[in-house]
């Protein structure tokens, strides 16, 4: 048994590297292998093994426990009512209405965040990427959103900027002569997307910053010695060469805003349209104290989850053989 | 002014005086540009970074100057917020962030620089599905994993403690320590390793004298972005603790009720509470960004 085979059996149960496994399925037979090849094999797999047990005890052995609760009937206020529950709870949460509305919150709130922060990083991006004067510390002062406990961000920005009485945000408006806005009790799902696009941005910038500066000067330069000027230049040869970090950096901040949940404790309790799964499903376990559903909303979320993953892990494992190839 | 337009400048001197009048202008034109982008960079800089600024400087004020609708800009400065939260224990939260949050980087490193390696030991193992099942458990909602974690916990007392909520935080940081470091593992020549392969006694002293040194950089890269998740966290910290093991930013979210003047102390507490993490960024900005970027790519 070869490592990769060893390491499959862990990772196929779950289904959730489809991408990777598929591909190993297809690689030819591995070649024999000599007494030293299979001492170092054998010292890799126990140095490996150490990390995937407590990975599975801690995150995938729980998993698993969810979907066991989702097929029961268990409320902790009626001790005594639990039982075998058949697909009722999947029955509920697909007839309740809420879950529609929460996946479109999710979808809504996930999606603005990721464009939004992937444009404003690309765009500043390519201001930092231009030598001038306070470079590194324009640099650092960037980059403090991503650094910022998401908690105090989320304060910060409800009270302190947003806030309709003395939020600098009203403030700025009233300068330009615009009335007072009640952001967050008109606007709640826009005051969880601005915070999150404010903590995202300098995370995409640096991914794309990075990509920016792996372009090869010579190539751009030859560029405008042809004629090229820089719009045409940033549309035809900048453009693609970012496409994989921009895929990279939508992958990552994705997976990350997918299971947001502190902006929406903090500033709106998941009103107006900003109860997302990840919230939902917390309200459920833990203020409804209905088990059976909160699993349900749990499994759910981990199925579309593994849908969207699994199309971003088929997409990253393409960054990563082209890396292979090359080295 | 732009020290790339300066350098082209002065590269050519001597044929500045023969430049027709047109070419001339074109190159202020050039300047112009760049002293005109250079300045909205810097609006852009400074607007996107207002919010942290205005944060700090209103830690500083008194309830009254904070809660005003005009800004109030020249007013009496002090540290009578920051008393007032320590007042408040603010120091245990902190204390309790630091625990859970050292604790849990701690043992993520001893766990992840040997699947790191033993992932690097090439070309016999194939590393992309052990890197694959890591990353894959990251994908993984911590929502659908939170009930049987409370339920568990709950049955044995360990609610509200600071070592059961370290490791999971350490469930949570693994894949992308594994993840991040792999990249850092594979910078490392072969031949080190393959030498460090072979001599199996003396693996684990070629491991920590030869191999670590060269990785170091990448690891301190890893750790502080572990610390940086792990400090930051809320989700879970929210639920598992209460009193004892509470850590900052479920207290933080608990600060305010909205009633009477807060503004300031929630400044003050909220500066303190992000203090160290943007601190220590800011150290190892370089680093960081080796470490999400290049750790990501590679």
């Amino acid at each position: 048994m070869t490592a990769p085979d060893l390491i499959r059996t862990v990772a196929e149960p779950e289904d959730q590297a489809p991408a990777a496994s598929r591909t190993t399925r297809r690689r030819p037979p591995k070649p024999e292998l000599s007494g030293g090849q299979k001492k170092a094999l054998r010292l890799a797999r126990a140095l490996v093994w150490p990390a995937i047990v407590v990975a599975i005890l801690v995150t995938q052995i729980p998993f698993l426990v969810t979907i066991y609760y989702s097929f029961q009937r268990w409320n902790l206020m009626r001790p005594g009512s639990r039982g075998f529950a058949g697909f009722d709870n999947y029955v509920t949460v697909f007839t309740g209405g809420a879950f529609m509305q929460s996946l479109a919150a999710t979808v809504v709130i996930t999606g603005s965040s990721i464009v939004l922060s992937v444009l404003f990083g690309l765009g500043i991006a390519l201001l930092l990427n231009r030598k001038f004067f306070g470079q590194g510390l324009a640099r650092t002062l960037v980059i403090t959103p991503f650094l910022m406990m998401p908690a105090a961000a989320a304060l910060i920005f409800k009270w302190s900027m947003l806030d309709a009485n003395v939020g600098m945000v009203n403030w700025g408006l009233s300068v330009l002569g615009v009335d007072p806005v009640q952001w967050n009790t008109d606007f709640p799902a826009l005051t969880v997307i601005m915070v999150l696009t404010w903590q995202y941005t300098p995370f995409m910038m640096l991914i794309l910053l990075a990509g920016l500066q792996s372009q090869s000067k010579e190539t751009l330069e030859a560029a405008s010695v042809d004629g090229a000027g820089p719009i045409r230049s940033f549309v035809h040869m900048t453009l693609p060469h970012l496409r994989q970090y921009i895929e990279l950096a939508v992958l990552l901040g994705g997976i990350m805003l997918l299971q947001v949940f502190d902006p929406i404790a903090i500033m709106t309790r998941g009103t107006g349209g900003t109860k997302t799964l990840s919230y939902l499903l917390y309200e459920r376990a833990f203020v409804g104290l209905e088990i059976g559903e909160a699993a349900a909303y749990g499994v759910i979320t981990v199925l579309l989850t593994i849908i969207v993953a699994s199309v971003a892990l088929r997409l990253l494992f393409k960054i990563f053989s082209s890396e292979g190839a090359k080295s | 002014m732009s020290t790339a337009t300066a350098t082209k400048v002065s590269a050519a001197p001597p044929r500045s005086a023969l430049t027709p009048p047109r070419r001339r202008s074109k190159r202020m034109r050039h300047r112009a540009t760049s002293t005109a982008l250079t300045i909205f960079t810097w609006i852009v800089t400074l607007g996107f970074f207002f919010p942290v600024a205005w944060m700090v400087f209103t830690a500083f004020k008194t309830e009254a100057a904070a809660a005003t609708k005009t800004p109030t800009i020249f007013t009496a400065l002090s540290l009578d917020r920051f008393a007032e939260v320590l007042d408040r224990g603010f120091g245990v939260y902190l204390l309790n962030s630091l625990t859970a949050s050292v604790m849990s980087t701690v043992i993520v490193l001893l766990l992840a620089i040997p699947a790191a390696y033993g992932l690097s030991i090439r070309p016999i193992i194939k590393s992309t599905d052990a890197l694959f099942f890591f990353i894959s458990t990251r994908f993984m909602p911590i929502a659908a994993a939170i009930i049987p974690i409370y339920l568990l916990l709950q049955s044995f007392g360990a609610l509200d403690n600071i070592s059961a909520l370290s490791i999971l935080y350490v469930g949570m940081n693994l894949p992308l320590a594994v993840w991040m470091m792999r990249s850092f593992f594979s910078e490392v020549p072969l031949e080190i390793v393959e030498a460090a392969q072979i001599d199996g006694a003396n693996f684990f002293t070629e491991l920590v004298r030869v191999v670590m040194p060269i990785v170091a950089p990448g690891i301190a890269a890893a750790a502080l972005i572990c610390f940086i998740f792990a400090w930051n966290e809320y989700f879970l910290a929210s639920l598992l603790t209460s009193t004892m093991a509470r850590t900052t930013p479920p207290f933080l979210g608990s600060f305010v009720d909205g009633r009477g003047q807060f503004l300031a102390v929630l400044s003050a507490a909220s500066t303190l509470a992000v203090l160290p993490v943007v601190l220590a960024g800011w150290l190892a900005q370089k680093r960081l960004v080796t470490g999400l970027a290049m750790g990501a790519i590679k």
